[in-house]
């Protein structure tokens, strides 16, 4: 005898779920949300990892960052024992003193007239804007003269022009930042945010004004410009040779982007992880109602079992029957759930400050697994009903 | 001559119920004739629908041999037994066991997707099965939009479409008014008359036994005698 056909097949179950639409939709409202989440929050974090590669790689290419200590990651940080002549031993190390510049940060109340913001100052020179890719938009960047000369003068983030001043231009106007006065030449281009810090909330001063400034000879770290992807490691290495050479004993940590990019992409790449499987029991967990309700389906229906049996039904024409409508609900469920997901994710990206991102994996995955957990969860029941005794299934009820 | 439709040999069927060893039949022999009209006739309790059972292979006898168009049973496997049912044995029911939510012409033509035949084809004979019992005009009628009478001419088409030899019906008027048992048996006359199907009937209502030409009288298990309309009796044990 020829097996029930597919199409057959399909058809019987499709027919056998519309019959109990309510509880199919039930069924796979389970799977429909296990699916969803699995959906959204791969995408969330897929987005959050997406969103801080973006930021990392916005700070300029090929930087390396010079700070005293040794850098892991939830290390406090260290005191700082440099100042500006172990910048101008960097210089020299490195060989052109253009690729190296300085920062020395502090937060302080910058105040225009009755309007005060609280921002990030920092005390650097000529070199930041060319090392850090940091286009300036108004006036000018800082010059060496301005730090050879300790000037009042500062450039302004963007955010913090806006504040201060609004639609006045503020070339050439006067800032207090900590109490002095200071000449504002120039603003910088809107640059957005790196890890929650808003770049544009910034205020750079000469360093040797900020560090008379805040009466501190230090500074808090230096940062070297690699001409190329293949300098980078090496340069590194010799910066921080040279500087242990200079104070044995102490450590000098190198950071680079590429190093950065690498620790916050498994960090992140684990919560990914981390959050597609707690989705994934919430899509397990679906795959239990389905079960359940096939359950209660085969036992409902155990008097058209033995007669599909008494009419001719294999064993595994019935087994089949049932799998095929366990798998149809939790695909048809996997579906919407991928729908709904994409959706969201859409919209979650759209209008809310959550980065998402959706990736094709996550989706495949979704679909894949709640199709298997169709299978998985629906062959208990089928067997069950397949191995019916026809003649006890007749009688029932 | 040609095998006999059914043939049992000795047929016993025990059960366990809960622990309780139970003898539903405790060995009997019985042939069914091709194109023969005979009725299982006893009390409930008696067995006679434990060999019904028996004789349209839903169930195993515990021994003896069931011979199905010369096919020992004993021998063939659930898939091959599903066939056999599929094309061999016709049922109706008391209780029509038709499904709810499906047309008369797609309940009629239910064996048929079991032997795997094409939609077209399948429609077609459920459409002539259903002509043949009178319900031309039913065919995309619901169980529940029809009389209990048409329901069960519904299933006797069903039992009909795959062209068994032999149509098991199990008390079909049981939960008819008597006009409409009536009509069913009528039906279950002319098929037999006409069309060579070997009809056995398996009922507690001498009235409708008294339409089959030989009557099995089945009680405790045993066939206690058999009874042939002209008024000769055969030995029970045959």
């Amino acid at each position: 005898m020829e097996a029930v056909n597919a199409t057959e097949a399909l058809v019987m179950a499709m027919e056998a779920l519309r019959v109990n639409r309510l509880r199919s939709v039930l069924t796979m409202l389970g799977v429909i949300i296990g699916v969803l989440a699995v959906v959204i929050l791969v995408a969330i974090g897929t987005g959050a990892k997406d969103e801080i590669e973006r930021q990392i790689s916005g700070l300029g290419t090929n930087i390396i960052l010079v700070v005293p200590g040794r850098i892991s990651l939830g290390a406090a940080p260290t005191q700082s024992k440099l100042g500006l002549a172990d910048v101008a031993y960097v210089r020299r190390v490195v060989g052109d003193p253009s690729k190296v510049t300085v920062s020395l940060q502090s937060g302080e109340t910058v105040r225009v007239g009755r309007t005060e913001v609280f921002v990030t100052v920092i005390g650097t020179d000529q070199n930041l804007v060319n090392i850090f890719e940091r286009p300036v938009g108004k006036g000018r960047p800082l010059s060496e003269t301005d730090v050879d000369t300790r000037r009042r003068v500062a450039v302004l983030g963007s955010e913090v022009a806006d504040r201060l001043f609004g639609d006045l231009d503020p070339i050439g106007r006067q800032v207090t930042v900590a109490g002095a006065r200071f000449r504002v030449v120039g603003v910088y281009a809107t640059v957005g945010q790196t890890f929650g810090l808003s770049r544009d909330q910034e205020i750079h001063i000469p360093v040797t004004t900020a560090q008379r400034l805040l009466g501190i000879e230090r500074i808090n770290g230096l940062a070297v410009g690699a001409s190329g992807p293949d300098e980078i490691d090496p340069l590194s290495d010799r910066v921080t040779a040279a500087l242990r050479d200079r104070y044995p004993g102490e450590q000098f940590s190198a950071v680079t982007q590429t190093a950065l990019l690498g620790t916050i992409g498994s960090v992140l790449g684990m919560l990914t992880g981390v959050l597609a499987a707690i989705a994934g029991i919430s899509l397990l967990v679906g795959g239990v109602g389905v079960s359940n309700i096939m359950l209660v389906s085969v036992r409902e229906r155990t008097r058209e079992i033995g007669l599909r049996k008494a009419l001719g039904a294999r064993q595994r024409d019935i087994l089949a029957q049932f799998l095929i409508e366990a798998v149809l609900l939790t695909t048809i469920g996997g579906l919407v759930g991928i729908l709904l997901g994409v959706g969201g994710a859409l919209a979650i990206e759209a209008f809310t400050e959550v980065p998402a991102s959706i990736t094709w994996w996550s989706i495949a995955l979704a679909f894949g697994v709640s199709a298997a957990v169709g299978v998985f969860f629906g062959v208990a029941p089928a067997r069950r009903a397949g191995r019916l005794d026809p003649v006890i299934a007749l009688r029932a009820e | 001559m040609t095998a006999p439709a059914i043939e049992a040999v000795d047929l016993t069927r025990r059960y366990q119920l809960d622990g309780v060893a139970v003898e539903a039949l405790r060995g009997v022999s019985l042939r069914i004739d091709q194109g023969e009209f005979t009725a299982i006739v006893g009390p409930s309790g008696s067995g006679k629908s434990t060999l019904m059972h028996l004789l349209g292979c839903l169930d195993r006898p515990s021994s003896g041999v069931l011979r199905i168009n010369g096919v020992d049973i004993a021998r063939l496997s659930d898939a091959a037994l599903a066939e056999l049912r599929n094309r061999t044995i016709g049922f109706v029911f008391q209780s029509f066991h038709l499904l709810a939510r499906t047309t008369a012409l797609d309940n009629v033509a239910l064996p048929l997707v079991y032997r795997g035949l094409g939609r077209a084809e399948r429609r077609a004979r459920a459409r002539a099965a259903l002509e043949s019992v009178g319900l031309g005009h039913r065919m995309d009628h619901r169980p529940s939009q029809m009389s209990g009478g048409e329901q069960q001419r519904v299933a006797i088409a069903r039992a009909l479409v795959g062209e068994p030899k032999v149509l098991l019906a199990d008390e079909p008027t049981g939960n008819l008014d008597t006009a409409n048992g009536a009509e069913v048996m009528a039906i279950l006359d002319r098929l037999n008359a006409g069309g060579g199907v070997a009809v056995v009937l398996v009922t507690h209502e001498a009235e409708v036994a008294a339409h089959a030409r030989r009557q099995v009288h089945v009680r405790d298990g045993l066939i206690e005698r058999i009874h042939l309309r002209d008024g000769l009796a055969e030995d029970g044990a045959s």
